[in-house]
């Protein structure tokens, strides 16, 4: 605490002899013309901030109303807006652009309903914003500064519209020229905020009153909403926010969100027909359950057609535990894919396809294609695509299906199911067996890492969430997975820096449900941005955070040793640019900084039970707590 | 191992006296499982298949059923994992490897784990 006031005063000390001398220097100066140049004539300091910039942090905020107070500001319907559309939350990182917001939310607002969450980066507000929606199904308000917060926050932005996840950012603006000062306001304004990460948003407004304001904000929610889901934006004027409303109070429009779209009756008949005279049909599923109703709806249509489903990674979409999850037997003969990207392409999930396999494609996306950014993937094969919502068409698909099925049909496919609970039974006991490898290795094998989770959590009401695919899917293959909010899934476009904030974000949606929050969490993803484990701490968020500490980012480990041995250079020089040793990183010690309950490194697999224990008992009396474990790099 | 290099040498220079035989065999080195420990980790092979050869990204390596014929072979022209030619790594270097990877322990059955056995019981 010292230092950190010594600190503190050090660089107001600095900032006052900075001021001084840049003072000194405007007094002296004298007209350019009248000044000849003189060869090694002092310069200023570079390292001197402009004058705009001390004054920004050193002075008391400009007096903006000279002799009045604004007793009813812009801002303060702007809450009303955001009250009226349910947000629970809005995660922040402060910024001048949108101050007058700020300041509503936590007073007029009184900072509930939406609770505004403190972030340390506005990549950890986006990220929260993305974790939160895949449990809650429904979006989180995220405020960034402008155009600098928005860059912070692009990334993530990216990422929930890969994910097809609802977001609502707004970010401030100084619109107007005429009245915004010089120096941060000019850095922070534009004639187009929105530009800046328009090829991934769904929609953007920029409204110039508030009877626009209410309209954008409603439209926009709604816009998020509809499937496909992705993140939107809006633009908000600085000087809006902080004038008095007029006389008259802007109507809010009613938020009336509109059925998604489901398939077309012929189109899913004919679907239908097809899975019902299938020998070896088989089900993948991408993004297809929105809703626990996604689930339920997924696994009717799978028993009458006892039919194997590929669950994908992105959301859960089918049991684990299901005697029909997984890829089944033999080559399929009708593939019928459900929100997976690009269509499934013949590797998706692995399934085996046959040659002259008929495709059925449903997809929202075919609603929704657009940008610079190929998040889209290749144009799919299909022999039926249904430009609807999966989930929307599933009771239309359930029905048909067991209109066309006959008595004699159903009798046939209930052997067909018995061999595929057969190959899921094998699968399972395989997974076990492979999990046994390596079980007593230090670094601890993260299938090991998974059991010794399991074992502890399985009577809870647990979600995972954090991605699998970097611990190799070990929990997939080792829990049971068989409620919508189990798990998240992954970052929607692959980028890092999603994972620590989304579990935060998820982990918050779980709280007031009584459930417990598990992340495996990487040791490159969480550098990114480490303060959003303070942010789980401010806020007092439950999350049992376990590292998947392997030092490494060893993906690129892997890619960079596979580029040298192409070349017949070996791959003893992989490791640079790509670990992260010498010094190691003590997460324990991390946690700690930001005032976590922090224990580890824990390298022997043995000592990892405990330590689980320990955690757990913190994170079920309401707080977050973190172990560091050193794993084995998959 | 060092019966393998003996009966190499042998065939290869069958036509040298047996004391011009003596001294070549005396000129190979032992194989060395700690050298090839240290190959092990530098060349990133635990990047893939992991610390004790329990596998990862890449195949498990334990327990190895190839022989160092083989094993040598398949390094230095694998089907799936990068290649690792002669010029990167000599036989001499994969023998030691190879001897490393023999060395390491064969991990329990999943039956007699219990965390592992219970998974495999537990009902859907």
């Amino acid at each position: 605490m010292a230092n950190a006031r010594e600190n503190s005063l050090g660089r107001r000390r600095f900032l006052k002899g900075a001021a001084a001398s840049a003072a000194a220097l405007v007094a002296n100066s004298a007209p350019i013309s009248a000044r000849p140049q003189e060869a090694g004539a002092a310069r200023p300091n570079p390292a001197a901030p402009p004058n705009a910039q001390l004054a920004a942090d050193t002075e008391p905020p400009p007096r903006r109303v000279a002799s009045r107070l604004v007793e009813r500001p812009g801002s303060d319907f702007m809450v009303d807006v955001i009250k009226s559309l349910g947000f629970e939350y809005v995660a922040a990182n402060p910024g001048s652009s949108f101050e007058g917001l700020h300041e509503s939310i936590i007073n007029y607002g009184d900072n509930k309903l939406p609770e505004l969450l403190t972030c340390c980066h506005e990549e950890s507000s986006v990220a929260m914003a993305h974790g939160y929606a895949k449990i809650e199904g429904k979006p989180m308000l995220s405020l960034v500064h402008g155009n600098i917060g928005l860059q912070h926050a692009s990334m993530a932005i990216y990422n929930a519209y890969a994910d097809r996840v609802p977001v609502v950012v707004i970010a401030g603006n100084w619109r107007d020229a005429g009245t915004r000062n010089n120096g941060v306001n000019s850095y922070h304004s534009a004639q187009d905020m929105a530009l800046i990460v328009r090829d991934y948003v769904k929609w953007d407004d920029e409204p110039a009153s508030l009877t626009a304001f209410a309209e954008s904000a409603v439209r926009a929610y709604k816009i998020a909403m509809t499937p496909p889901m992705e993140p939107v934006l809006l633009v908000i004027d600085h000087d809006i926010q902080l004038h008095a409303m007029g006389d008259a109070r802007p109507r809010i429009p009613r938020l009336t969100m509109p059925s998604p779209p489901a398939g077309e009756p012929g189109a899913v008949r004919e679907a239908a027909r097809l899975l019902v005279v299938a020998e070896n049909p088989r089900i993948n599923a991408g993004r297809a359950a929105r809703t626990p109703n996604g689930i339920a709806l997924l696994v009717e249509l799978a028993e009458l057609l006892q039919a194997p489903v590929n669950g994908g990674g992105d959301r859960v979409n089918f049991p684990s535990r299901h005697p029909l999850a997984g890829s089944g037997t033999g080559a399929g003969d009708v593939i019928l894919n459900l929100e997976v990207q690009g269509g499934g392409g013949p590797g998706f999930g692995g399934a085996a396809r046959g040659a002259n396999a008929k495709t059925i494609n449903i997809s929202s996306l075919e609603l929704f294609i657009k940008s610079n950014l190929q998040d889209f993937q290749h144009m799919p094969d299909a022999d039926i695509v249904i430009a609807a919502d999966a989930e929307a068409t599933l009771p239309a698909l359930v029905e048909e299906v067991r209109r066309q099925l006959t008595a004699d049909r159903k009798r046939t496919l209930q052997e067909r199911g018995k061999k595929i609970a057969d190959a899921h039974h094998q699968a399972r006991v395989a997974a076990a067996e492979a999990a046994a490898f390596g079980w007593e290795s230090s670094p601890i094998s993260l299938a090991r890492l998974s059991a010794e989770l399991w074992a502890q959590i399985e009577r809870e009401d647990w979600s995972l969430v954090s991605w699998q695919g970097f611990v190799s899917g070990w929990p997939g293959r080792l829990w049971n997975f068989d409620k919508h909010y189990r798990y998240i899934g992954g970052q929607g476009a692959g980028a890092m820096g999603y994972g620590a904030p989304a579990a935060v974000g998820a982990a918050l949606a779980n709280r007031k449900h009584g459930r417990l929050s598990i992340s495996i969490q990487t040791d490159g993803d969480l550098n990114y941005a480490p303060g959003v484990l303070w942010t789980a701490c401010h806020h007092q968020i439950p999350l049992l955070t376990v590292m998947h500490n392997n030092r490494a980012y060893h993906q690129e480990v892997m890619f960079i040793q596979q580029m040298a041995s192409q070349r017949n250079r070996g791959g003893d020089r992989a490791h640079i640019g790509t670990t992260l040793r010498d010094p190691n990183i003590d997460y324990a010690k991390m946690a700690q900084a930001y005032g976590m309950y922090g224990e580890g490194p824990i390298s022997d697999p043995k000592a990892l039970a405990p330590a689980i224990t320990r955690a757990l008992d913190r994170v079920k009396r309401g707080e977050p707590a973190l172990i560091d474990v050193i794993t084995q790099p998959r | 191992m060092f019966a393998f290099f003996v009966g190499f040498v042998f065939s290869c220079f069958s036509w040298w006296s047996p004391a011009t035989i003596a001294v070549v065999v005396a000129q190979q080195p032992p194989v060395d499982a700690q050298k090839g420990k240290e190959l092990y980790l530098k060349y990133s092979c635990y990047a893939c298949h992991g610390y004790d050869g329990h596998g990862g990204a890449g195949a498990r390596l334990v327990p190895l059923a190839m022989t160092v014929e083989r094993f040598t072979a398949y390094v230095h022209n694998p089907r799936q994992m990068p290649p690792y030619t002669e010029k990167i790594l000599s036989d001499a270097q994969l023998a030691d490897l190879f001897a490393y990877i023999k060395s390491l322990p064969v991990s329990p059955a999943a039956k007699d784990i219990p965390l592992l056995s219970r998974i495999i019981n537990q009902r859907p």
